[in-house]
C-alpha cells in the first residue's frame, strides 16, 4: 500500500482511538450510570462475553440479509429487463415499484407479519427487507438498459442481432456499472431491512441482532445493546466490502469509474 | 442540373430514387435524392453539417426508412459494413471481441471469428492489439479497430459516416491511404460521409456534393485522377482544380428552396 492510501486508513482508526479513550474518560470521570451510557471497555467485556451468542445471530442476519439481497437483484434486474423489451409493461408497473419504494417500510411491516409472520417471522422478515432493497437495482438497471450506446444498437440491428443477443452482449453489459452501483446501495438497504423487520416481526422464535438488541434493551444490558451494535456494524462494513470489491474486479479494466485518479 | 442524376442507371449496384426523409417533428432531411453507386465505387458525399448525409447513408444501411422514394440493390442485398464517426467500440469487450461483432451476431463458429478477426486486424496494422481493451489505446487505433471490424464481417460495401473526422490531421492523412489501399485490396465499394472537401477529392472517384437543410444533391463531380494515389496527388495541380471546384459546389446556394 502506498503512503497516501495507509494514511487513509490510520486517520479514521486514529480518530477512533482517541474517541474511544475520551468516551471512557468522560464516562468515568462524570460517574454516569451503566444503564445510560456504558463505557467501551464494559462495550468490550459484553461483546467478548456473548461472543457466540452474538456471532450466532449476526450470521443469521447476515444470512437473512444476503438471501433478500440476492431476491432483491434478481427481481430488480428480472423486472428491468421486461420493462425495457416493453414500454407499456414499464407503464403500466413502474408506478407500483415507485408506490413500494416510497412507502415507509416499517408501516407495512405489521401488514406482512399478520400474512406470513405469525408463525414464521424469518418469511415477513426475508420479505420485508427484498422490498426495500428491491428498488436500487430496478430503477439503475432500467436506466442502465436504456443507456446503452445508439450507434452499437444501430450495429446491432445491421448484423440481424436477435433480441436475446442485444440483450446479452449489448444492453446488460451497458447496465452493468449502473446495476453495480444499485447493487451497493441496495446491500446496505438489504440490512436496514433486515433489522428493522425483525424488530416488528421478533418474537422468542426469531434470532438475529436486532432481536439480540431489542431483548438486551429490555434488560437494560445496555453494553450489549453497544456490542450488538457493534456486530452489526460490522456486517454493515462487510456486505459494503464485498460488493465494492466486486465492482472493482467486474470493472477495473474497461471502465472509467474503476480507472485510477490522474495525477493532479 | 438534370434532377436524376443517376436514379435510372441500369448497371448501378444500387439505386437511390427520389428518396425523401422526413422525421417525425417534421423536419425535412433530405429532399428528392437520386443517386447510384455502382460497384468498386469511392463515393463520397460532401456537404455542410445538418445537411442529411449521415440520414441518406443510414437510409442505404436499411437502419432508418426512407418517407418515400426507393432505394434498391441490384440482386439480393450485399453485406455491408458500417463505420461510425466516434469508433463505436463496447469498453467492456477486448479489442478482437470487438472485431468479432459481426460474426458472432451471426452464428459464425468459434474459430472462423478468431481466424477473421486475426485477418481483419492485421489489414489494419493492428496485429497485436487483440487482447488490449479499448480505452488502453489511442483514437487513431481505436478507429482503426473500428474499421478492422467492419472489415472482419467481409463486407461488399462499406459505408462510412465521417469516420475520420475527430482525429488529428496527421493520423487522418495516413488512414486515408490506408482506406485507399483497402478499397483496392479488398476490392470494396465505398460510401463515404465527410464534410472535408479535401478529403473527399483524395479519396473518390466520384463525389456528391450536397445543399444545406433540407439535404439535396446539388451536383456531382467525377474526380478523374489515377488510382493508386499517394502524398504527390495532393500537391498536384489537378488535386487543387477539383478541391476549388468542390468548394464553388458547396458555396453554391440551394436551387429549389423555393422552386417546388
Amino acid at each position: 500500500m502506498n503512503r497516501r492510501g495507509s494514511f487513509e486508513l490510520a486517520l479514521p482508526l486514529l480518530l477512533a482511538l482517541v474517541g474511544l479513550l475520551a468516551w471512557e474518560g468522560l464516562v468515568r470521570a462524570l460517574a454516569i450510570p451503566s444503564f445510560v451510557l456504558p463505557p467501551p471497555s464494559s462495550i468490550v467485556a459484553a461483546l467478548v462475553g456473548d461472543f457466540a451468542s452474538l456471532a450466532r445471530s449476526a450470521l443469521v442476519t447476515l444470512a437473512m440479509t444476503t438471501l433478500a439481497f440476492a431476491a432483491a437483484v434478481v427481481f430488480g434486474v428480472g423486472f428491468a429487463v421486461l420493462f425495457c423489451q416493453s414500454e407499456w409493461l414499464e407503464r403500466a408497473l413502474y408506478p407500483y415499484a415507485v408506490v413500494l419504494q416510497v412507502t415507509p417500510i416499517v408501516a407495512i411491516a405489521p401488514l406482512v407479519v399478520i400474512w406470513v409472520g405469525i408463525d414464521h417471522p424469518d418469511r415477513a422478515v426475508f420479505i420485508l427487507a427484498t422490498i426495500v432493497a428491491f428498488f436500487p437495482v430496478l430503477s439503475n438497471t432500467v436506466l442502465g438498459l436504456k443507456s446503452a450506446d445508439r450507434n452499437l444498437h444501430a450495429l446491432f440491428r445491421l448484423y440481424g442481432a436477435s433480441r436475446w443477443q442485444t440483450l446479452v452482449k449489448l444492453q446488460l453489459p451497458s447496465a452493468l456499472p449502473l446495476l453495480l452501483g444499485g447493487a451497493k446501495i441496495s446491500g446496505g438497504l438489504a440490512l436496514i431491512g433486515a433489522v428493522v423487520a425483525e424488530f416488528v416481526a421478533a418474537s422468542g422464535a426469531s434470532s438475529g441482532l436486532a432481536w439480540r438488541i431489542a431483548e438486551a434493551g429490555n434488560r437494560l444490558q445496555v453494553a450489549k445493546m453497544f456490542a450488538a451494535l457493534a456486530m452489526l456494524s460490522a456486517v454493515g462494513i462487510g456486505i459494503h466490502t464485498g460488493l465494492a470489491w466486486l465492482e472493482r474486479r467486474l470493472l477495473h479494466r474497461w471502465h472509467e469509474s474503476a480507472l485510477p485518479r490522474a495525477e493532479e | 442540373m438534370s434532377a436524376s442524376v443517376g436514379g435510372s442507371d441500369r448497371g448501378a449496384l444500387l439505386s437511390i430514387a427520389e428518396v425523401t426523409k422526413e422525421f417525425a417533428t417534421g423536419t425535412l432531411a433530405v429532399d428528392r435524392i437520386d443517386l447510384a453507386i455502382h460497384e468498386r465505387d469511392f463515393v463520397s458525399l460532401v456537404g455542410p453539417s445538418g445537411c442529411g448525409k449521415s440520414t441518406l447513408l443510414r437510409m442505404i444501411a436499411g437502419l432508418v426508412p426512407p418517407t418515400t422514394g426507393r432505394i434498391t440493390w441490384s440482386g439480393a442485398k450485399p453485406r455491408l459494413g458500417f463505420v461510425f464517426q466516434d469508433a463505436t467500440l463496447m469498453p467492456w469487450a477486448s479489442v478482437r471481441k470487438n472485431v468479432e461483432l459481426g460474426l458472432e451476431l451471426q452464428g459464425a463458429e468459434r474459430s472462423l471469428r478468431a481466424e477473421r478477426a486475426d485477418v481483419a486486424l492485421a489489414l489494419v496494422g493492428l496485429g497485436d492489439v487483440g487482447k488490449a481493451f479499448p480505452r488502453e489505446l489511442s483514437g487513431g487505433m481505436r478507429m482503426r479497430v473500428s474499421i478492422a471490424r467492419a472489415l472482419a464481417a467481409e463486407p461488399a460495401v462499406l459505408l462510412m459516416d465521417e469516420p475520420f473526422a475527430a482525429l488529428d490531421e496527421f493520423t487522418r492523412e495516413r488512414l486515408n491511404d490506408e482506406l485507399l489501399a483497402l478499397w483496392a485490396e479488398q476490392r470494396l465499394t465505398i460510401v463515404f460521409v465527410t464534410h472535408s472537401v479535401y478529403e473527399s477529392v483524395y479519396l473518390s472517384n466520384r463525389i456528391s456534393v450536397m445543399s444545406g437543410r433540407p439535404g439535396r444533391i446539388t451536383d456531382e463531380i467525377q474526380i478523374d485522377a489515377p488510382f493508386p494515389r499517394d502524398a504527390s496527388f495532393r500537391s498536384a495541380a489537378t488535386y487543387h482544380a477539383y478541391c476549388e471546384r468542390v468548394s464553388r459546389a458547396l458555396r453554391r446556394p440551394s436551387p429549389s428552396s423555393g422552386g417546388r
